[in-house]
């Protein structure tokens, strides 16, 4: 399936979890924040959260900024 | 200098540094560690954005807490999102509420700032609120449950200084919260100013990260908030329109 993974398509296994997805691309799991189609996703429910097909995926972390 | 203290938290330095601005994380550190600063904000981006390496790891060594901004948004909803975001990525209830009206003067814009704040602070936030310097806005801020109110001396990245002392003069006059200049710093006499109008601590960024050299401006703003904080304790004299000898008369 398709996912806009930080606003890029990219093709993922069906039924990926947050969790499956992170490891994917290699995405760190620490200090970062992850929200599916605009909405927070809880670190604590990555293992079980299935990401939707064509889903807005994002992976935030923090860098410099006033 | 006493501690400041905001929400439930406690810092001895009364400058908060904001990260941004910074040719590079060498030049960075060694700024923030001559500011003494205890607390720097930061911004969210996607982890594959540049710059997005490092800057975490260098505020965990040097142990310095964070204050994660919500720079960029323009709406309430987009402010609360990045906020619930920092807070998952960061695992911190500290937040600097931003909301820019538009990128030529990044003013705040009054109404999704105060409707974000409402917002946040239900959701047990506590909530830094970057205001204009309009001492109504301010207070309804402080109503809205903010832990700290933070009116622009000018706008962000310009030095101007404080363009309005009598507003920050007025915000600091009926805020029960601390009242933190945020934006317009140039120079350390600005900072100083700052403190003596009553404000209890300062947060600025460029004029420590652009400056030509980052390190010794830094602590250049270190001992200008701490002699602005002693001047406002001290009491000043009050200003005279004839001169007063302070010899005795003959």
């Amino acid at each position: 399936m398709e996912i806009k993974f930080n606003g890029q398509w990219r093709e993922f296994p069906d039924d990926s979890t947050v969790i499956e997805v992170l490891d994917a691309v290699g995405a760190s799991r620490q200090g970062v924040a992850v929200a599916v189609n605009g909405e927070v996703v809880r670190r604590g429910d990555w293992a079980a959260a299935v990401v939707p097909k064509g889903a807005n995926f994002d992976v935030l972390t923090a860098v410099q900024g006033g | 200098m006493d501690d400041l203290i905001i929400g439930s938290h406690k810092y001895s330095s009364r400058l908060i540094i904001g990260t941004g601005g910074a040719a590079n994380l060498e030049v960075l550190e060694r700024a923030l560690v001559a500011s003494g600063t205890e607390l720097t904000t930061v911004a969210l981006r996607r982890a594959d954005a540049e710059g997005g390496s490092g800057v975490l790891e260098l505020l965990r060594r040097l142990d310095i807490q964070l204050l994660p901004n919500t720079a960029g948004c323009r709406t309430a909803a987009e402010a609360v999102l990045t906020a619930q975001l920092a807070r998952e990525a960061l695992d911190t209830d500290l937040v600097k509420l931003e909301v820019h009206a538009d990128d030529r003067t990044l003013l705040p814009d009054p109404i999704e700032t105060l409707e974000a704040a409402e917002r946040l602070v239900a959701d047990g936030f506590t909530v830094f609120a970057y205001t204009n310097d309009d001492p109504v806005l301010a207070l309804r801020l402080e109503e809205a449950g903010c832990a700290a109110v933070m009116p622009l001396g000018a706008p962000i990245g310009t030095g101007l200084g404080i363009r309005n002392p009598h507003n920050i003069e007025l915000i600091v006059a009926r805020a029960s919260v601390p009242v933190v200049l945020d934006a317009g710093i140039g120079t350390a006499s600005d900072a100083t100013l700052a403190m003596e109008l009553g404000c209890a601590a300062v947060l600025l960024s460029t004029a420590v990260t652009r400056a030509a050299d980052p390190e010794r401006m830094a602590a250049a703003m270190r001992a200008a908030v701490e002699a602005g904080y002693l001047a406002r304790g001290a009491g000043r004299v009050p200003q005279r329109f004839w001169a007063h000898a302070s010899s005795p008369p003959r």
